[in-house]
């Protein structure tokens, strides 16, 4: 056993992971923090998207012990209380979401392409999208709404 | 996962010393290709070496005519580096085409060429420049460094330190992607060097080769009309339920040209 200490959403946890513990276990299974989903388990979906010191990783590929000392965010830490993040307000405006079972990942994703590129045309958030699977929606209104995100983030 | 001890190493010779003397280590760098490996329990490594946060394997330096890139420095990174874009673009346009922002951000060059699949983009770009892959032991020349379908030229431990890729005159790559995982069906990296021009091929065969017979021919006349009537044999090329072992042949072709159009 190792003993691993984080910031999630600016609140410190620390906990005791064996090596093999991944980081989506550790977020949903340590921390009950079950909004990062798994879908594939094969780094194919991007379900279990988080951010690690500010970068979107697939928690599902990472060990706990890897992201030791790091700053993670998760779906969790996105909204204002009952205020819902820019990028949430876009997912629920533009129905970019049916199930929601892929939501959560695709909301990390976009708001990680936001933070790169204030205003992203549809290509080029069809090519970021491509780490991110949805079996509902057929992505034209994901693509609409993180385009809106983006932008209402970046206002 | 079977259980494993993980180890964080704290330099390239405290990684040396934890995986040989771990009964069987393993490095790890960005863990896209290893963890995949460990949940489908297809290895049951002791220990798993951490190398990916070491800071003297990380970053870019452009000097005496070669980039030289630290081997856990991210495909993200090298895709955004003004460096690498203003020396070698190719390179950049390489990094940017593998999987997705996800897979970059943790994915790095050294995991990658000690990885050696047959369908990745990097090694494309090392024998197409004909770069030079430094370990903690030596340096290894790119043209021996891939022996085989996940084989290479490293020995037991041997740690990729960083890869030094000299500046070319033009370079392109050019690829086919899987459309779900991006993964090259075919990708082919053209370069024109003070030794003459190289062309290299990934995905096709078993492990990224030089396609000699259209380095003669862009040697004599550098355009895409010189491949025209260059056959590429399929004999020994994949074959898998993308793609059949021909149309990765017919695809090489396609893909040098548009290639040497890329050149400008
Ligand atoms: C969904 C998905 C899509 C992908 N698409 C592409 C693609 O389009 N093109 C492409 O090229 N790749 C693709 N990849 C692979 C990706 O590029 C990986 O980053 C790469 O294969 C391995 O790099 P890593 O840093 O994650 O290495 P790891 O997984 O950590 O390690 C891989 C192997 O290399 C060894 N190793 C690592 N570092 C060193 C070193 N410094 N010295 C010696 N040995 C070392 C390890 O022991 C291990 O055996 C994809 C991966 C995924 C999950
Ligand atoms: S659950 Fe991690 S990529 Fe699908
Ligand atoms: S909304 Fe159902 S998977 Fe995307």
């Amino acid at each position: 056993m190792a003993s691993v200490s984080m910031t999630i959403n600016g609140k410190q946890v620390s906990g005791e992971v064996e090596g093999r513990t991944l980081l989506v276990e550790f977020l949903r299974e340590h921390q009950r923090l079950t909004g990062t989903h798994v879908g594939c388990d094969t780094t194919q979906c991007g379900a279990c998207t988080i951010h690690m010191n500010g970068e979107a990783v697939k928690s599902c590929t990472m060990l706990a012990v890897q992201a030791d000392s790091a700053e993670v965010s998760t779906i969790e830490g996105l909204a204002n209380g009952d205020e819902l993040h820019p990028m949430q307000e876009a997912f629920r405006e533009h129905h970019g979401l049916q199930c929601g079972f892929c939501t959560p990942g695709m909301i990390m994703s976009a708001t990680a392409l936001a933070k790169r590129n204030p205003s992203p045309s549809e290509a080029d958030v069809r090519h970021w999208l491509e780490g991110n699977l949805c079996r509902c929606t057929g992505y034209h209104n994901i693509v609409k709404a993180v385009m809106a995100g983006a932008r209402a983030m970046n206002a | 996962m079977y259980e494993f001890n993980y180890q964080k190493a704290g330099s390239v010779a405290d990684a040396a010393a934890k995986v040989a003397g771990a009964d069987d280590g393993t490095l790890m760098a960005g863990g896209m290709t290893l963890i995949p490996t460990l949940k489908q329990r297809l290895a049951m490594p002791s220990d798993v070496v951490d190398i990916g946060q070491l800071a003297d394997l990380q970053g870019i330096s452009v000097a005496g005519g070669k980039v030289s890139i630290g081997s856990m420095t991210t495909h993200d990174t090298v895709a955004n580096s003004a460096d690498v874009k203003g020396a070698i673009p190719a390179l950049t346009v390489l990094a940017s085409g593998i999987g997705d922002p996800m897979v970059r951000n943790r994915g790095t060059m050294g995991g990658s060429v000690a990885n050696n699949d047959p369908a990745a983009d990097y090694p494309g770009a090392v024998l197409g420049l004909g770069a030079t892959v430094v370990t903690d032991k030596r340096e290894i020349a790119g043209d021996d460094f891939f022996t085989g379908m996940f084989e290479t030229a490293l020995d037991e431990g041997e740690i990729i330190t960083r890869i030094d890729f000299p500046v070319p005159t033009k370079a392109a790559y050019t690829k086919f992607p899987n459309p779900a995982s991006r993964y090259a069906i075919v990708g082919v990296f053209v370069a024109q060097t003070a030794d003459g021009v190289r062309v290299a091929v990934t995905g096709a065969g078993g492990t990224a080769f030089r396609a000699t017979e259209m380095e003669a021919a862009l040697n004599a006349n550098f355009s895409p009309s010189a491949l025209d009537g260059i056959s590429v044999s399929a004999d020994g090329l994949n074959k898998d339920i993308h793609a059949s072992a021909e149309y990765r042949a017919h695809l090489i072709g396609v893909m040098a040209k548009r290639a040497v159009a890329a050149c400008g």
